[in-house]
């Protein structure tokens, strides 16, 4: 019996001593290491007052539970292994002094936890509201397995719709209203808020704030069915000037150019494409798809799933299924020449 | 009862049950073999109400279901191992991600636990059976028929596919049109007529069959766990069983509960479903809790500390366990308050669960531990348990559940608990009384290799899923991108997940090896301190020769350790050999009151099983004409179940008056 001694010595106090380097350095070396920074990890990257509080929050917790770990598995293995006075295996132990150990321990454990209550509570407080009125209002809807955005005006003329970019001002509070079109999906843009589910028939909503310019990755994380996975989003956030410059273009419907080739292209994609696809100003109207109005404007495709180049598109039309399997996009079998012309109309759309 | 007295008029009902010894290979002893040993072959194999035999094939079945959800798991693990990978198709993972959660949850860790506690119970208590034996046996058919009704739609490729969570309109028609969520719904029903009948026989059994003198406050910690569960069930799966009911209904016949067009809610599938979700969480860790409070003191050499602390947190954690289920919703856009309310009592409920890692610290401390594979496995859930109890702590704070809800931090948080509070126990738990189930030891070096290997492999594999979560990779999804900064941890976790899985293997090769060429077990070969320890090994199927009278926590550390004045009487006790008896006694102090006629070996539970689930098939596939004839056949197998017995009744006339009565 004895002989298990040394190795569990060696497990208990070394393992997890190792296990504790991992759990504080690993996310840094983790994210850092691999090509960029996980675009999804809030732990350590937060951009925005609906989100830091909670870094911080989680910073805390994840200290505090290291440290309590530690305590807890250094008495536990000081328990196990601590020196005995050699005694007969017949013996029975049969002092009583046990009983401060629950009072101890849990007396502490229930004030580190009711301290803990009230930092959550006060950091809930904080993340619930905007400090001031939001400066803008857009609806998120959940479709399989895309998002569509709305962007709310008191001038119906100045609304508009795009889909699985959203664009923000940089700075100011954004009022976002979400919703499902079909399934249960959440929102979640990690480095600027937590989730929130979109469920049909309700109407929730949550808000976010960029700190500063640049771009921020989201995902759907309720399981919605086999695309779960590539149902993606980017939040740009950008100066007011820019913004408004941005949005001023996606009022606009979509542009005329003209040529043989774009107009064959136009042709296929009323053909085919606009029973799901809608592109203001043209009579393509489907709603069963993202607005293509101004495709090009966008930096991903698919939603989230490649980047916005025109060959990504062209194997996107045509290879729909193989890049993500059962996405209501079917995989389009075109010539080559129609695929040339569809090309050339997609990439008008500014 | 009243009939059968007054066309007997001879027949007495009241008489004092002997007291006597009947020590192996007396005349008394072969009698009470006699009576209750069940028939060779296959005749005996399918009446048994043996609850030994119940709980053996519970274990046998729900670790076979293990093995299968582990398989599974390892698949998936597999496709991640690697970013962009193509081994399963999106739906193959959805179902079998969906099989996996649906496995493990309800086909493994609860049944497993409803096998020691079948098996241990009359053992620890000092009764001869569960208080309806036949119902016990109804319980394991059901629960083996409703696991396989879930398989059997999965070689087809129609598994559940929606997550065991099922949540609507996902799971709904529009959305889910293939037999997969029928499957689920049906056999969920299904299952919880297992489960319940189950745990109304553990807790009538708590109360009614202790041996006398086993008062409310002497029953092994085990006993709390499992009547506190059951309990729970009691009242949690009323509302999943009317969830899938009702689900089942939009379904098949249109009405109009979850389903949004027509003003059907999908929030109240979330709080259906969690209402019986968190408690169940609570039910299939609190009796694992139990084998450890149990079974660590032995290998610490003193009882356990603080035992009516430990007992009373039990309940606590139960109690409070229905009062925080919306921490499952935190992200479902509920108002402010709301979400307050349920995080604080979320952290709450951490108290009483401190309680019990205190008072196993303190026992190991303050004990002298003997280093057997049971004690490795208890000490590795101890720190187990406190890695799982503080993330549980992390994602009750609602903020920061707002970014870990749905990621791989709480896929790393409930495996630290399911795996830790419950497979770590149950493996320990298996160590430790194998030699009363099969009369041999299981290999120790073979046993303190699996340990390693499986608390090796179990952090290796699940800790980095925590890392994974922090970075933010969401649950449930088939694949990742290699840009996302998940490749490492998922590498690593899918590495850990095969060493895990190794151990598991390592702790079968154990058990098949031991089966045959284990050393023969003598009766207390742990100098344990309960009563399933005072008989051989392994048990005779009548189980205790005499009903013990109990005096004690601990009838066979008594002389040692000096607590109370009494003695327990183990040889000498009551006889009860009138057909199958058993003595009740009253809830609280265990006070004889009642000799129980126990019913023979039966065929009808494993009939009323048998034809229920193939009525629940006839209902899959619309077979209406089928349906009603086997819910035909049920009702013939009740009445034939139900049919009075003169077994049942008091035969033997005596002088005094004590009641006997019908039983069964």
């Amino acid at each position: 019996m004895n002989a298990s001694e040394p190795r569990l010595r060696h497990s208990i106090a070394f393992n997890y001593a190792i296990f504790l380097c991992v759990l504080t350095t690993a996310p840094t070396a983790l994210a850092e290491t691999e090509n960029e920074i996980a675009p999804l990890n809030y732990f350590l990257h937060s951009y925005g007052p609906a989100s830091t509080p909670t870094m911080y929050l989680g910073w805390a917790f994840v200290g505090l539970m290291v440290a309590i770990f530690v305590i807890i598995a250094l008495l536990l293995a000081w328990a196990i292994l601590r020196k005995r006075p050699a005694e007969d295996f017949r013996s029975i132990g049969r002092d009583d002094k046990g009983m401060p150990w629950i009072y101890i321990g849990t007396g502490v454990s229930t004030c580190i936890l009711f301290a803990l209550a009230i930092y959550s509570l006060v950091t809930l407080n904080v993340i619930a509201k905007p400090t001031h009125a939001p400066a803008l209002t857009l609806t998120v809807t959940g479709y399989d397995w895309w998002w569509k955005v709305e962007y709310e005006d008191d001038d119906p003329a100045r609304r508009f719709v795009t889909a699985n970019e959203i664009h923000i001002p940089a700075g100011l509070p954004v009022l976002v209203k979400l919703k499902s079109a079909d399934v249960i999906h959440a929102f979640w843009v990690p480095m600027l808020a937590g989730k929130t589910q979109m469920i049909p028939g309700l109407t929730n909503q949550q808000w976010i704030e960029a700190d500063t310019e640049g771009v921020y990755r989201g995902q759907c994380t309720q399981y919605c069915g086999v695309q779960h996975a590539h149902m993606g989003l980017e939040v740009v956030a950008q100066s007011d000037a820019e913004f408004r410059k941005w949005q001023d273009a996606q009022r606009k419907s979509a542009a005329t150019a003209s040529s043989t080739g774009i107009d064959a292209g136009k042709k296929l994609f009323l053909d085919r494409c606009a029973g799901c696809h809608t592109i203001r100003g043209t009579e393509a109207v489907g709603a069963h798809a993202p607005d293509l109005t101004h495709l090009k404007s966008r930096r991903l495709i698919a939603a989230g799933l490649l980047t916005n180049t025109p060959d990504h598109l062209v194997k996107w039309i045509t290879h729909a299924q193989d890049l993500k399997p059962g996405t209501r996009m079917p995989s389009m079998v075109l010539t080559a020449t129609e695929v040339a012309s569809l090309s050339a109309f997609l990439s008008t759309l500014n | 009862m009243t009939d059968a007295a007054e066309s007997s008029p001879n027949l007495n009902l009241t008489r004092v049950p002997e007291v006597g010894c009947a020590p192996i290979g007396s005349a008394a002893e072969m009698h009470l073999a006699h009576l209750w040993e069940s028939a060779p072959g296959w005749r005996g194999w399918l009446s048994t109400v043996d609850h030994k035999e119940i709980g053996l094939r519970y274990l046998v079945t729900a670790f076979i279901f293990l093995l299968m959800g582990g398989i599974e798991a390892l698949i998936m693990r597999l496709q991640l191992a690697r970013p962009d990978q193509t081994l399963l198709t999106p739906e193959q993972y959805s179902q079998l991600f969906t099989m996996h959660g649906v496995t493990m949850i309800f086909l493994y860790s609860l049944p497993i636990l409803s096998g020691f506690s079948n098996y241990l119970w009359p053992l620890m208590l000092g009764s001869r059976d569960m208080a309806f034996p036949r119902l016990n046996a109804l319980s394991y058919w059901v629960f083996l028929f409703a696991g396989i009704f879930l398989y059997a739609s999965f070689p087809l490729g129609e598994a559940p596919n929606a997550g065991w969570f099922n949540y609507v309109p996902f799971a709904g028609l529009e959305y889910n049109t293939g037999p997969n969520i029928d499957v689920y719904a049906l056999g969920m029903v299904l299952l919880g007529i297992s489960t319940t009948v189950g745990a109304i026989n553990f807790v009538v059994t708590l109360f009614r069959m202790r041996a006398p003198g086993m008062s409310i406050d002497r029953v092994p910690i085990l006993v709390w766990g499992t009547l506190t569960a059951s309990v729970a069930n009691i009242f949690a799966i009323p509302s999943v069983s009317l969830a899938f009911f009702l689900l089942w209904l939009d379904r098949q016949t249109g009405t109009h509960f979850f389903d949004v067009v027509n003003g059907g809610k999908p929030l109240l599938w979330q709080h259906l479903f969690w209402m019986f979700g968190h408690p169940w969480v609570y039910a299939v860790v609190l009796p694992a809790m139990g084998i450890v409070s149990d079974a660590l003191p032995t290998f610490c050499r003193r009882p356990l500390v603080g035992y009516s602390a430990v007992a009373l947190s039990t309940m606590a954690t139960m109690l409070l366990g229905f009062g925080v289920w919306i921490h499952h919703m935190f992200a479902a856009g509920l108002p402010t308050l709301a979400l307050s309310f349920f995080g604080a009592a979320s952290m709450v409920i951490s108290i009483p669960s401190a309680v019990a890692v205190f008072a196993w610290i303190a026992t190991i401390w303050l004990g002298r531990p003997v280093f057997n594979t049971p004690f490795l496995f208890f000490a590795g859930f101890v720190i187990l348990f406190v890695i799982g109890g503080l993330s549980g702590v992390m994602t009750a704070a609602v903020p920061l559940d707002f970014q870990l809800n749905e990621t791989y931090f709480i896929v790393a948080h409930l495996h630290y608990v399911l795996l830790g509070i419950n497979v770590f126990p149950v493996v320990g738990g298996i160590y430790y009384w194998f030699p009363k189930f099969f009369g041999r030891m299981m290999n120790e070096t073979l046993g303190k290799w699996s340990f390693w290997v499986m608390f090796i492999g179990f952090n290796a594999g699940f800790f980095p899923m925590h890392l994974a979560g922090l970075l933010g990779m969401p649950r449930r999804i088939y694949t990742y991108a290699p840009n996302m900064g998940w490749s490492t941890v998922n590498m690593v976790t899918s590495v850990g997940s095969f060493v895990f899985a190794a151990g598991i293997l390592l702790f079968l090769v154990n058990v098949v090896i031991s089966l045959k060429r284990g050393a023969l077990a003598a009766p207390n070969p742990w100098d344990a301190p309960t009563l399933e320890w005072a008989m051989p090994s392994p048990p005779p199927a009548y189980n205790f020769a005499v009903i013990p009278f109990v005096a004690s926590r601990h009838p066979l550390w008594e002389d040692r350790l000096d607590e109370g004045a009494g003695r327990s009487s183990l040889d000498q006790g009551y006889l009860l050999m009138e057909g199958r008896e058993t003595i009740g006694t009253t809830p609280l102090d265990a006070i004889p009151d009642i000799i129980l006629k126990m019913p023979e070996d039966s065929y009808t539970p494993f009939f009323l099983g048998l034809f229920s689930a193939l009525a629940f098939t006839g209902l899959l596939l619309h077979w209406g004409g089928f349906t009603v004839l086997m819910a035909l056949a049920c009702s013939l197998s009740l009445i034939a179940w139900m049919w009075p017995r003169k077994a049942l009744v008091q035969r033997v006339p005596d002088i005094k008056q004590n009641t006997g009565a019908v039983h069964g």
